[in-house]
């Protein structure tokens, strides 16, 4: 390549790239990881995003009893909240019986949605100790563990669920049937 | 000066062609019947309102004071007055916008008033470039503008309960709402954040108190989502997402996820309390269905519909809605017999993708019984379902999806209840 030919391959490149940076707006600022991770609550069921910190169904059921009971009503039986445990029949009867213990696939989901939802009229009051706890009492009151298991970020995604394959993923099934 | 007209049914029990008043030269001759009330104002040459100034004028509209009865109901749990529903009165209103102050509302925990000054949208996750947006710069990209409506997944649950519930369409079917939304194709966003190959799901996370969130395919945020911030020509009201909404046209009302804040990228899904608890359907089997995001066909009659009165017989127009989540509405079919015969109804125009599809059939009553139901068939071939076969197909405990046929008793008096038949 010539120095002319380079010149004018490199006013190429830098035209290119003017118009570029015409046709998209780019009006995003960087995103720092610190400020990412501060607000990044999701948590996976692979356990990814969990926080640390511990705690036991036996503390778990204070933590219960002070802000979750009187919406969800004693060990978790429901009242103007969803019943969470004490099923007394299974899902193929008529009604069914709901509840962590019979219905939700995902350990994890339980400390997911109780650190970013509850309680109702104090979300975000729990630390994560006292999320861990009542994460395990409310796992204890289902017959899933027992009650001095230590739930942390490293137990609770291994606590095996009664209805882990009870799900059929239609996006994926219509997706295939196209 | 009227001439007879020969009412030609399209399907036995009255029903007319659905272009009977398109046809030049046609006057319907019915003896209007106009009460002594009337009679004596029609003699009055000015009302008392035309004898004064009317009101000033007024900085935001507000309807008729003779409108009081459309109005959302609104249905909150005892406990937490901001976790509930309120519903649109859709036997109220007419053509295919729903007024902003009329759109149906789903809040897990209350209306958060954001300060738009200090909102923020994050994008991060499986991308190269995390990025932050706020408000200002979010209002100088290129904006589209789409007409859509949104349907919550537990719209019409009543329909699975044993007895047909004795209530205004709007309070049974009203979780759904269609708007003119005005916002930002989030590929725009996307695209500049640089998704990597291993990019498959959004988590999409709003700032509310229940900082709810749920997970999207990447394949439909590409595809027609949007980050919406108009609806219907002004900011979105603080119950619908204000300042920032995703728009998901055409998918279950959860991912429409109000007061948008982050958008996180991911290879799989979270797995949140509203794609496993909740939001999922129990089939007999006790298997459940997940990540039903689609809205499948629907129509219902809206007038006349439970809690109208047929006080004459003769004419009365038949109007109703339709919408499915895969596309556009083709058809709209009307019996007044019950479903042994129908007629095609006349669709307004344009009819859109996605969108409330306004219906309209005349009918000559003749004062007996008459069974009113209306079927949807949309561009996919999509058949609306009679109750029977849904239930079939689903049982009775899925909760959320129904779209079965609706039915409509008229009994002679011209009272109107809501059956299963």
């Amino acid at each position: 390549m010539s120095m002319r030919e380079f010149i004018f391959f490199f006013c190429f490149c830098v035209s290119c790239n003017l118009l570029a940076v015409e046709n998209q707006p780019n009006l995003g600022r960087d995103a720092s990881k610190g400020v990412i991770k501060q607000w990044n609550l999701d948590i996976f069921s692979d356990g990814k995003g969990l926080p640390s910190g511990q705690g036991t169904a036996h503390k778990g059921k204070k933590v219960y009893e002070r802000y979750c009971l009187s919406c969800h009503g004693v060990d978790g039986s429901g009242d103007s909240a969803d019943e969470l445990a004490g099923a007394m029949h299974s899902l193929t009867d008529n009604p069914p019986d709901k509840t962590i213990g019979t219905y939700w696939p995902y350990a994890t989901t339980i400390f997911d949605f109780t650190r970013r939802s509850m309680p109702l009229d104090a979300p975000g009051i729990l630390n994560n100790n006292q999320l861990y706890a009542v994460t395990a009492y409310l796992l204890y009151l289902n017959g899933i563990i027992k009650r001095d298991k230590v739930i942390d970020s490293s137990s609770l995604p291994k606590v095996k669920m009664p209805n882990r394959k009870g799900f059929i993923n239609i996006y994926q099934q219509e997706k295939e049937n196209d | 000066m009227t001439k007879n007209v020969n009412l030609k049914s399209v399907a036995k029990g009255g029903l007319l062609d659905r272009r009977f008043f398109l046809k030049k030269g046609f006057v319907f001759s019915v003896a209007a019947m106009a009460s002594d009330k009337l009679l004596a104002e029609a003699k009055k040459y000015r009302q008392p309102w035309m004898e004064k100034p009317g009101d000033s004028f007024s900085n935001y509209g507000q309807p008729s004071v003779f409108e009081k009865e459309a109005i959302r109901w609104t249905m909150a749990n005892k406990a937490a007055a901001g976790n509930g529903v309120s519903w649109t009165p859709l036997q109220n209103l007419e053509g295919t916008l729903t007024p902003n102050g009329l759109h149906f509302e789903r809040h897990h925990n209350g209306v958060p008033q954001i300060d738009p000054k200090i909102h923020q949208l994050f994008i991060h996750g499986e991308v190269k470039k995390s990025l932050v947006f706020d408000m200002d710069s979010l209002l100088r990209y290129p904006m589209v503008s789409r007409q859509c409506f949104i349907e919550c997944g537990g719209n019409s649950n009543a329909g699975w309960r044993d007895e047909p519930i004795q209530t205004a369409v709007g309070y049974f079917h009203g979780m759904v709402s269609c708007s003119e939304w005005t916002g930002i194709p989030l590929k725009i966003l996307l695209n500049e954040a640089n998704i990597t190959p291993r990019g498959k799901w959004v988590i999409v996370e709003g700032g509310d108190a229940s900082i709810m969130n749920v997970s999207i395919p990447l394949e439909k945020i590409m595809d027609d989502c949007f980050l919406a911030i108009y609806q219907n020509g002004e900011r979105i009201r603080p119950e619908n997402g204000y300042p920032l909404r995703l728009i998901a046209p055409g998918w279950e009302g959860v991912v429409n996820v109000k007061w948008l804040r982050r958008l996180h990228l991911s290879n799989r899904p979270a797995m949140s309390r509203n794609e496993t608890s909740k939001y999922t359907e129990l089939l007999p089997s006790g298997k459940a269905r997940q990540f039903t995001f689609v809205m499948e066909a629907k129509s219902l009659i809206t007038n006349p519909s439970y809690g109208h009165q047929l006080d004459k017989t003769g004419f009365y127009q038949i109007s109703g809605l339709a919408w499915s989540g895969r596309g556009k509405i083709v058809k709209v079919e009307v019996s007044v017999d019950g479903g042994k015969n129908w007629g095609e109804t006349e669709l307004q125009k344009p009819v859109l993708s996605k969108s409330f599809t306004r219906f309209r059939i005349p009918w000559h009553w003749t004062g007996e019984k008459a069974l009113l139901k209306s079927r949807a068939i949309d561009e996919t071939g999509c058949v609306q379902p009679e109750r029977e076969k849904l239930i079939a197909e689903r049982g009775k405990n899925g909760y959320f999806h129904y779209n079965a046929i609706v039915s409509w008793k008229i009994s002679n008096k011209g009272e109107i209840s809501h059956v299963y038949a």
